[in-house]
């Protein structure tokens, strides 16, 4: 009880060391969902739109994918991007951007297998219609992300939830630095394992807290447009 | 500046489909050149969709040969379908009029002016910033025709466009298909509604199981069919 009170004074004080924190990871994970987008969602369509051999076999890949472990994910990036590793010489390891490629890599699974399911049941309604418009194959995968940005923002919004609620990939490639690459979910494991209840539970309560705010206005957003565009 | 590429006249030369072991069209040969409008009547499953289909290139022949304009390239350059629940893209109605300009290569700067003549035309200019889908279904039907005439067709397929429409939505549809007829485009209209053909048509191909069985004048038709299978469905008997 007494954790819980200490808790949301550490909050509603604005301690500075955990807004810190807060302001990292969401930096961190939204920066994560934009670059993973960027590859998810064409990587999706295509593969909804095209056939050559071996396709089934990317799609159950894609699929298995969506479930991999934060942990091996952060192990594979640490080891590309470690002194030794193929990517070395970048010098990223233990900084955000390093954390950044770990949870795109996370969550383009997630994001590719949602649009491709997404974009393959629309083009089966739209293919006649665009079709006889002459609509080429650029054009269609266009023309199919836009009209599916509704469903689509809810790929995105699991990734996000993915990419949020992490721990593993972060803490491996991230180190878990004090003031630099210490996000909410490793601060969470670490206070955690001190005996810091109250900053652990704040964390955990802020993180709960921004997740349902993201996933509330997402769907103000889709309500609205939905009344703008049907 | 582009040569001037025609898809008049449509020619089936001993076209036949099959899905599986169901034949769709069967040895079909016929000519649509332009003129006054064509209309494809017929039960269902006798195949006049699968003919507007090939007409539009949507599908391709199993057997036989097509051209278009004498060329063999399917590419619809000068004709637009409309089918018969035709579907609206998740955008304005105004949106979709200009997604079918844009994608005729309408120059980009006359698009908006463009929309608003077309959507005009079929009047709809009041709903212009609509959601498409919002619609009902005979100013979906007449949105998909303002869609299909900003393609800019010689040749205009309507597969049974009115099916699902009440009189008054069907007036408006018809209204529309008369005005498109007058100004020289070709239509060709699948229908089984024979009040239409009255209305409408200047000819009639009759279809039965995947083939033509008459194509006459359609006071011809309705008055005197000359098969005995065209009688039946014109006195209103059931043809199968």
């Amino acid at each position: 009880m007494l954790d819980g009170l200490n808790a949301w004074q550490l909050i509603s004080s604005g301690d500075a060391a955990l807004f810190a924190i807060v302001k990292l990871s969401l930096a961190v994970s939204l920066s994560a969902v934009v670059l993973a987008a960027c590859i998810g969602l064409p990587l999706g369509a295509i593969l909804a739109l095209t056939s050559f051999p071996g396709r089934s076999a990317v799609v159950v890949l894609v699929n298995a994918f969506m479930g991999l472990p934060p942990v091996v994910v952060g192990l594979a990036v640490f080891l590309l991007l470690s002194r030794s590793g193929p990517l070395g010489d970048l010098g990223i390891l233990f900084t955000p951007t390093a954390m950044i490629v770990a949870q795109a890599l996370l969550i383009v699974p997630i994001i590719a297998a949602l649009t491709r399911q997404t974009i393959e049941d629309l083009w089966i309604e739209y293919r006649d219609e665009l079709s006889a418009m002459d609509v080429g194959p650029f054009g269609r995968v266009t023309t199919l992300l836009w009209d599916a940005r509704l469903s689509l923002l809810t790929a995105l919004l699991a990734g996000f939830g993915r990419a949020a609620a992490e721990v593993g990939a972060v803490m491996i490639v991230g180190g878990n630095i004090d003031g630099f690459t210490r996000t909410m979910t490793t601060a969470i494991a670490l206070e955690t394992s001190k005996g810091n209840l109250p900053l652990a539970l704040g964390l955990g309560i802020v993180l709960v807290a921004i997740v349902l705010a993201i996933n509330a206005a997402a769907w103000g957003a889709r309500v609205w447009s939905e009344r703008q565009a049907g | 500046m582009r040569a001037p590429i025609t898809d008049l006249p449509v020619m089936f030369d001993s076209v036949t489909v099959r899905a599986g072991a169901t034949t769709i069209i069967d040895r079909l040969t016929l000519t649509l050149a332009s003129g006054s409008p064509t209309f494809v009547v017929g039960p269902n499953g006798a195949g006049k969709s699968t003919l507007l289909r090939l007409c539009m290139g949507l599908a391709r022949p199993t057997e036989g040969q097509m051209t278009w304009g004498g060329r063999t390239d399917p590419k619809p350059t000068r004709r637009a379908l409309v089918f018969q629940r035709p579907v609206m893209l998740r955008r304005t109605a105004s949106a979709n009029v200009a997604y079918g300009l844009t994608h005729a290569d309408y120059p980009r700067e006359k698009v908006a002016a463009r929309t608003v003549e077309l959507l005009e035309r079929v009047g709809l200019s009041e709903l212009a910033m609509r959601p498409a889908r919002r619609l009902s279904g005979g100013e979906q039907q007449r949105l998909a025709l303002a869609r299909a005439l900003a393609r800019d067709p010689e040749l205009l397929l309507l597969d049974e466009p009115t099916a699902s429409l009440d009189p008054a939505a069907t007036r408006s549809v018809e209204e529309i298909v008369r005005a498109a007829a007058q100004s020289g485009i070709k239509i060709v209209m699948a229908s089984h509604d024979l009040g239409q053909v009255r209305r409408l048509a200047g000819e009639v191909v009759f279809m039965l199981r995947g083939a033509v069985l008459e194509r006459t004048l359609a006071d011809d038709f309705l008055k005197n069919p000359s098969t005995p299978e065209a009688a039946a469905f014109v006195r209103g008997d059931l043809v199968v």
